[in-house]
Order: C-alpha cells, then sequence, then structure tokens
C-alpha cells in the first residue's frame, strides 16, 4: 500500500497521457485552451447524466438492491451515450467557432486544424474521464489499509489504474475517429464510436472478473488506435518515416535538422 | 513613433482600483493576432492561477491547521454558524455576509474618495502595512503551521532570519522593483495566503453567500455608470494618470516608451488587508527597466548582432526615428495582461473550500478547478470583444459554485457507486 501503489498506480493511469500533454499540448495555449474545453463539455455530461440518475435514484424503491443496481446501469449507458451527444455538440461548436474566426482573420489557414482539434478534445475528454474515475482511489491508496480484506479482489487498485489508462486513450482514439467520421459524413463512423464506447462500458460490468473486462478492452483500444492512425492520415509509409527520422515536413515543422 | 500600447485589462476585486485603461489600437492588426495572442495571454493567466489554487489545495490537505474550527471568527462575521435550528444559521450566514459587503462597499467607498481628493500619500501607506501584514505576520504563522504539521523542528533565530528575509524582499519586489518571476511568484504567494485565512475564519455558508454576493458587487461597481470603481477609473483617466495602483497581477513587462513627462509605472499591485482590517490597499510597483525585451530576444539579438545595449535613451532616440516598417508582433506578446490579486483571492477561496468540505472531495475540486479556469477563459473572451475592463470574478465565481453544488450533491453520490461496483463510464 502507501506509496509505491499510490506512485505505480498514478503513472499507470496518467502516465501515457501527461506524457502526451507535455510533448505535444503543453507548448500551444490554443491546444490547451480546447483541451480544458473539452474537459469542460465532459463535466456538463457527466453533470446532466448523474442528475437523471440522481432524480430515478429518489423516486425508487431504495431498499431493493437489484432495482437500484439496475438503475446504476441505466445511468451508466445514458451517460455515454450523453458523453458522445457532447463530443458531438463539442465538435459543432468547434466548428462554427472556426468558421468564425476564419471569416474574422486575415489569414488564410485556420491556426489549429480540426484533426489537431479533434486530438486533442478527445484527450481533454479522456483527462476528466480519467480524472473522475480513479483520483479518489488513488488518494485512498496514499492511506493505510488493506485492500478486498472483506474478499473483494486484491486487484482493485491496479485493474482501476489500468482502466483508466485504456479509457483515457480511448477517448483520445474516439475523438480522432469521431471528428473524422462527422467531416466525412460516414455516420456509420460514429456509431461504431458510439458502439464501442458502450461496449467498453457495459463489458466494465463483469469487474471484478477483470480477465474479462480488461482484456477486451485493450484490444478495442488497439483496434480504435490503429482505425484513428489511418483516419488521422498516417499509413506505413508514413510510419516508417517518421521512425527512421526521415519525414521531412514533421522535420521542417519542428525546426530541427534531418 | 509608436504611442504605447497596452493590452486590454481587467480586475474584479471588489474594493481595489482598477488598472490603467487601454489605448485604441488599428481594428486590423489586432484581428489578425487576435487568436493566437489571445490565446497565449489565457494561458499567461492560467499558469498564475492554477499555481494559486494548488498551493491553497495543497496547504489545505496537508495542513489541519487552516480546516480547524477554532471557534474563532473574523470582527466581520460576528454571527455564529453552530446554531440550533438551519433557519437559523441561515439567518446568521446572510446577516455575515451582509456585514462583510457592507464593509467592502464602504471600504471601496472610501478609497475612491482618497483618490478624489488626492491623499496618494494615505493609500501609500495604507497598502504598505497591509502588505507588511500578509508578509510577516501571516506567513509565520503559514511556516509556523507547516512545521508543526511535519514535526520539524526550527530554533527562533533561523525562523526569524528566514521570515525577516523573505518578508523584506518581498516588500522590496511587490512595492519597489524586482525581477518579474520573483514578483509573481510573491503575488500568487500572498493570494494564496490570503485565501487560506478566509477559508479558515469564514464559516461555510457565509463563505458561500459571500462569494456569492461579491461576483454581483464586483459585476455591479465595475459595469454600472455609478459603480465606484468605474468612476475611480474615469477619474483616472480625466486626470490623464495610470490608475492608482490597484492588486494586480501582471504577465509581462510594458514598454517604456517616449513618455518623458508622464509617470507611467506600468505595475502595480494592491493587496487585500488582513482581516482586522480589511481594507484595500493598494502598492506601486516598478518592474526592472528592460524595455520590454525578453532575455532570450535579447540574447538572440546579441548572437546575430553582436553585443547591443538598450537604455531608455537608446530607445527614445529610435523610437523618434520615423518608421515605415509594420508594428512589430514582439509589440503584442509583450503587451501582457493582468488580474487583479482579488481575483486570485477568490477563486482560491472557492476551490480550497470545495477541497476542505466537499464529500466528493478530489472530484469536486477538479470540477471547480477546470469550471473557474472555463469562467476566465470566457472572461478573457469577452475582454477581447469588448477591450474595456470587465469583472473577472462573476463569469468564473457562478460556474465555480453551480459545479460545487452540482458536483458535491448530484456526481458524488454516482461516481461512488460506480467506483463500488468499478463500473466505467
Amino acid at each position: 500500500m502507501t506509496a509505491s501503489v499510490f506512485f505505480g498506480c498514478t503513472f499507470i493511469a496518467f502516465g501515457p497521457a501527461i506524457a502526451l500533454f507535455l510533448f505535444t499540448i503543453a507548448r500551444e495555449p490554443l491546444r490547451v485552451i480546447f483541451l480544458i474545453a473539452g474537459a469542460f463539455f465532459w463535466l456538463v455530461s457527466l453533470l446532466l447524466a448523474s442528475l437523471v440518475w440522481f432524480i430515478s435514484v429518489q423516486i425508487s424503491n431504495k431498499d431493493s438492491a437489484a432495482q437500484q443496481k439496475g438503475l446504476l446501469v441505466f445511468g451508466v449507458v445514458l451517460s455515454v451515450l450523453l458523453q458522445e451527444a457532447f463530443r458531438f455538440a463539442y465538435y459543432k461548436l468547434l466548428k462554427k467557432a472556426n468558421e468564425g474566426l476564419l471569416t474574422l482573420s486575415q489569414e488564410e489557414t485556420m491556426p489549429i486544424s480540426i484533426r489537431q482539434l479533434a486530438y486533442v478534445s478527445g484527450l481533454g475528454f479522456g483527462f476528466m474521464s480519467g480524472a473522475f474515475s480513479v483520483v479518489n482511489i488513488l488518494a485512498d491508496s496514499v492511506g493505510p489499509g488493506t485492500i478486498g480484506i472483506h474478499g473483494d479482489s486484491q486487484h482493485y487498485f491496479l485493474s482501476s489504474a489500468f482502466m483508466t489508462m485504456a479509457i483515457i486513450l480511448l477517448h483520445m482514439f474516439w475523438g480522432v475517429v469521431f471528428f473524422d467520421g462527422c467531416e466525412k459524413q460516414r455516420w456509420w463512423a460514429v456509431a461504431a464510436v458510439v458502439a464501442s464506447h458502450l461496449i467498453v462500458s457495459c463489458l466494465t460490468f463483469q469487474n471484478p472478473e477483470y480477465v474479462g473486462s480488461l482484456v477486451p478492452t485493450y484490444v478495442i483500444l488497439f483496434l480504435m488506435g490503429v482505425w484513428a492512425f489511418y483516419a488521422a492520415g498516417g499509413s506505413l509509409r508514413n510510419l516508417k518515416l517518421c521512425l527512421t527520422c526521415k519525414d521531412k515536413d514533421f522535420l521542417l515543422a519542428n525546426h530541427r535538422p534531418r | 513613433s509608436e504611442p504605447p500600447q497596452h493590452g486590454p485589462e481587467q480586475n474584479g476585486q471588489p474594493p481595489a482600483a482598477r488598472p490603467p485603461r487601454v489605448v485604441e489600437t488599428e481594428e486590423d492588426e489586432e484581428e489578425e493576432l487576435t487568436l493566437k495572442y489571445g490565446a497565449k495571454h489565457v494561458i499567461m493567466l492560467f499558469v498564475p492561477v492554477t499555481l494559486c489554487m494548488v498551493v491553497v489545495v495543497a496547504t489545505i490537505k496537508s495542513v489541519s491547521f487552516y480546516t480547524q474550527n477554532d471557534g474563532q471568527r473574523l470582527i466581520y462575521t460576528p454571527f455564529p454558524e453552530d446554531t440550533d435550528t438551519v433557519g437559523q444559521r441561515a439567518l446568521n450566514s446572510i446577516l455575515n455576509a451582509t456585514i462583510m459587503i457592507t464593509v467592502i462597499i464602504v471600504m471601496t467607498l472610501v478609497l475612491v474618495l482618497l483618490y478624489k481628493y488626492r491623499c496618494y500619500k494615505v493609500i501609500q501607506g495604507w497598502l504598505f502595512l497591509s502588505s507588511l501584514l500578509l508578509l510577516f505576520f501571516f506567513s509565520y504563522i503559514y511556516l509556523n503551521e507547516v512545521l508543526k504539521t511535519y514535526n520539524l523542528a526550527m530554533d527562533y533565530f533561523t525562523l526569524a532570519i528566514i521570515i525577516w528575509n523573505f518578508g523584506v524582499v518581498g516588500m522590496m519586489c511587490i512595492h519597489w522593483k524586482g525581477p518579474l518571476r520573483l514578483q509573481q511568484a510573491y503575488l500568487i504567494m500572498i493570494s494564496a495566503l490570503m485565501a487560506l485565512v478566509f477559508i479558515k475564519y469564514l464559516p461555510e455558508w457565509t463563505a458561500w453567500l459571500i462569494l456569492a454576493v461579491i461576483s454581483v458587487y464586483d459585476l455591479l461597481a465595475v459595469l454600472c455608470p455609478k459603480g465606484p470603481l468605474r468612476i475611480l477609473v474615469e477619474t483616472a483617466q480625466e486626470r490623464n494618470e495610470p490608475i492608482f495602483p490597484a492588486l494586480i497581477y501582471s504577465s509581462t513587462m510594458v514598454w517604456i516608451v517616449n513618455m518623458a513627462d508622464t509617470e507611467w509605472p506600468p505595475k502595480r499591485n494592491s493587496t487585500e488587508a488582513a482581516p482586522p482590517q480589511q481594507e484595500s490597499q493598494e502598492v506601486v510597483t516598478f518592474p526592472t527597466d528592460d524595455g520590454g525585451f525578453s532575455s532570450t530576444w535579447v540574447n538572440q539579438q546579441q548572437h546575430q548582432l553582436g553585443p547591443l545595449q538598450s537604455t531608455e535613451q537608446t530607445r527614445r532616440e529610435i523610437q523618434e526615428l520615423p518608421s515605415a516598417r509594420p508594428p512589430a508582433e514582439d509589440d503584442d506578446e509583450e503587451r501582457g495582461v493582468k488580474l487583479g490579486l482579488g481575483d486570485f483571492i477568490f477563486y482560491s477561496m472557492l476551490v480550497g473550500k470545495a477541497s476542505a468540505t466537499a464529500s466528493g472531495d478530489w472530484n469536486t475540486t477538479l470540477a471547480c478547478f477546470v469550471a473557474i479556469l472555463i469562467g476566465l477563459c470566457l472572461t478573457l473572451l469577452l475582454l477581447a470583444i469588448f477591450k474595456k475592463a470587465l469583472p473577472a470574478l462573476p463569469i468564473s465565481i457562478f460556474f465555480g459554485l453551480v459545479f460545487y453544488f452540482a458536483t458535491d450533491n448530484l456526481v458524488q453520490p454516482f461516481m461512488d457507486q460506480l467506483a463500488l461496483h468499478q463500473f466505467y463510464i
């Protein structure tokens, strides 16, 4: 317990996301702002979902455990749908803002492309989602205690951390694919994102059978990652150029010698 | 040569005066660079606000002194909140908030009157005293409590040397000259100290009420034609002098350009007074005279052109030369943006209170943090659109309060249940 578990789980859960933030977003003020705005949108969606769940709990039978669990499942599904709805709303807002700014400024190109916005907003959603899922758990892991002393799973903290990492990265991939689908009017892509989000959330109903929930989640993560890579314009050729540091456009853009 | 250009400024602390007014700029240049530099300014404010909140939350979480209820209260909030009935408690908190806001209004009016009748020395002395109190007395208490929490021993001699140095350097940075970063750091620290004092001594319902009422007051005081702060701004404009120092955090230095006769102290700070005095005080601060050239730019130029020296004299001469070049990009970057320290204090107070008393704990703290940042972003957006002094409190505090109560009462039970079953949304 305590420090090693806390630091370990924090780095597992937030490591990739913070690395992405530090290397790609932190230096660009515009991206940071859109990241935080994305986090705000996710927060508002959660608020609405919680409101509906809270009201439904108040009018239900509080003694029946089965009903409460059913309501919770309903809450989860509703929350997922609302999150995706707010992602769409954010997309619409960004499109409008971008068009407005384009007409306002004399420049011909937008200071930030819709693909970058997709990435940044997805990461914003992911950060907030991950933070809300895991921060209280991390805070508890610092203090004294024994996990699973009453017979629950001993891997609670670790599995939470891994799940959180998957969710954050998934949100980022979903953002990219979602915005790409909206841009190209491919509504089946959008539906696929919503469906995969629902699947991932519903898989967690199996917890604490972590094999059943974590492994498929990571498979979906990998698949979504590949899809997002291709949706963002990546290809095997690009990948090869990037890895061997021969990608001229990238190097020029970052002012680095070849 | 170009007149000194100021970026849009704003602040929102209740009893303090407002910063110098915006000078007209060309519409075209503005819009072209608006988005990029607007975003940069927003981040330049996000960072110190975040730092202040982090300091306050870290202190609240580790040092229990600031969340203990010793039964002590400020003289401005005499009614206790541990009453028998809910109605009595509500009444007491309303009375407390009324007294506090009255005190603040009175102080603001006194300040405006003092300014109108040119009693600058009084205001300066006032500010000097209050920052003295904050930098020495409150930081001594803070250090004391931190040492107690971590059970560290420190003899009085070391303590005296530390506090003395901290305080004197702080006074110099805030009231006179100092490196920009150090000055910003001190302003953040005194805002955090002040917020911690408020968190400790204001009872719960009173604190929330005061936050709400102060946002409304801020809105009225800055925007209404008869508002005291607006009167202050207009008086300063009539006299064609920079507004008497208000507590302001500023993100960059400003060009000291070609204004031989007009006094142009660009950075001013004022401090909210200590609880026993609760006066608004103002302090003049002069940044180091590097003419606005950032050190990286100077190094780069020296590398390319050979060593150069920029003094006020040389700059004046250069600027007097007729120049056909378009306004330099650097101008926008160096303009900087200002935020009143009162805003820092109340933002941090909201987040600190959220982390101290919320049952949702970190969730609520995070939600309030994001809400305040978004509010600040929206305020700065409005600032860019309207280009005049705007209150920074209303939008952020409104979002912060909404998200605090919503997250604490609605989201927290939901997330709790989800964490219990380890469901993920």
